[in-house]
């Protein structure tokens, strides 16, 4: 197992760099595909527009739910190299918050493992959002399509419906 | 035994980030956070039991009715939304 396939930090990533890396590290990758999460205002919010973001994670139990949902993609999927990036803190609007990107031989099977990876993500790491807007600041509800995405994979959500 | 409590996110504002406390071996996750809610504001508040609050035994995410039976750590923390 790759030691640098998760990685939660502070610092801002490079997405091509990221990318290149996963490539260049198997002769037989046909394929790579990448998920971008930005941080992103939205016009209908009541409250104002977004200033900024802050990110809390659960140091160890953070990286070892992600390594553990990378086992059980690579149960399912063919997948040649893989890399997470998640960042923590305080983050502005068009940051970039979160990476997924898988390198296999054809695109069926990266496309397939970076959704499932994305959609589980979203459901069992332990990482926090709060969004600070001109009224202050205020965490971020769990949504129910994100425990949708997930069930669509066999996989149980939060349940935040309940 | 004793078991360290942490607190993340909006738990964490309210409680702080973590404390020690004294149980006794098999009591269940849901039966100390019951202790905790009998202490009031602002356990009560946060930890009450119609609040969305998961919770992990030293780091994966457990049940409610987990038994904790030896030393170790216990997190409380609302629904998950990274991403």
């Amino acid at each position: 197992m790759d030691a640098l396939e998760v990685c939660i930090q502070e610092a801002d990533f490079d997405l091509g760099t990221e990318v290149r890396r996963l490539r260049e590290a198997h002769r037989d990758v046909g394929a790579v595909v990448a998920f971008l999460g930005t941080v992103r205002d939205y016009q209908d919010r009541p409250e104002g527009g977004l200033q900024g973001m802050e990110l809390e994670h659960y140091p160890g139990m953070t990286e070892s739910a992600i390594q553990h949902m990378i086992a059980e993609a690579r149960q399912r999927f063919d997948m040649k190299s893989v890399r997470v990036i998640h960042r923590v803190g305080r983050l502005n609007v068009q940051d970039q918050i979160v990476m997924v990107a898988v390198a296999s031989a054809h695109r069926g099977e990266a496309f397939a493992a970076c959704e499932f990876l994305m959609d589980y993500l979203k459901t069992q790491a332990p990482f926090w959002k709060k969004e600070w807007t001109p009224q202050g600041g205020q965490w971020v509800d769990a949504r129910d399509s994100d425990d949708r995405a997930v069930e669509r994979w066999g996989l149980k959500g939060q349940g935040t419906s309940q | 035994m004793k078991i360290r409590i942490r607190y993340f996110a909006a738990l964490r504002e309210a409680l702080g980030p973590q404390e020690e406390l004294d149980c006794e071996p098999g009591v269940t996750v849901s039966q100390i956070r019951d202790r905790l809610v009998a202490r009031g504001t602002p356990y009560a508040d946060v930890l009450a039991t119609h609040r969305l609050v998961r919770c992990a035994w030293n780091q994966h995410m457990c049940e409610l009715n987990h038994a904790v039976t030896s030393e170790g750590e216990l997190a409380f923390f609302p629904p998950v939304t990274g991403g």
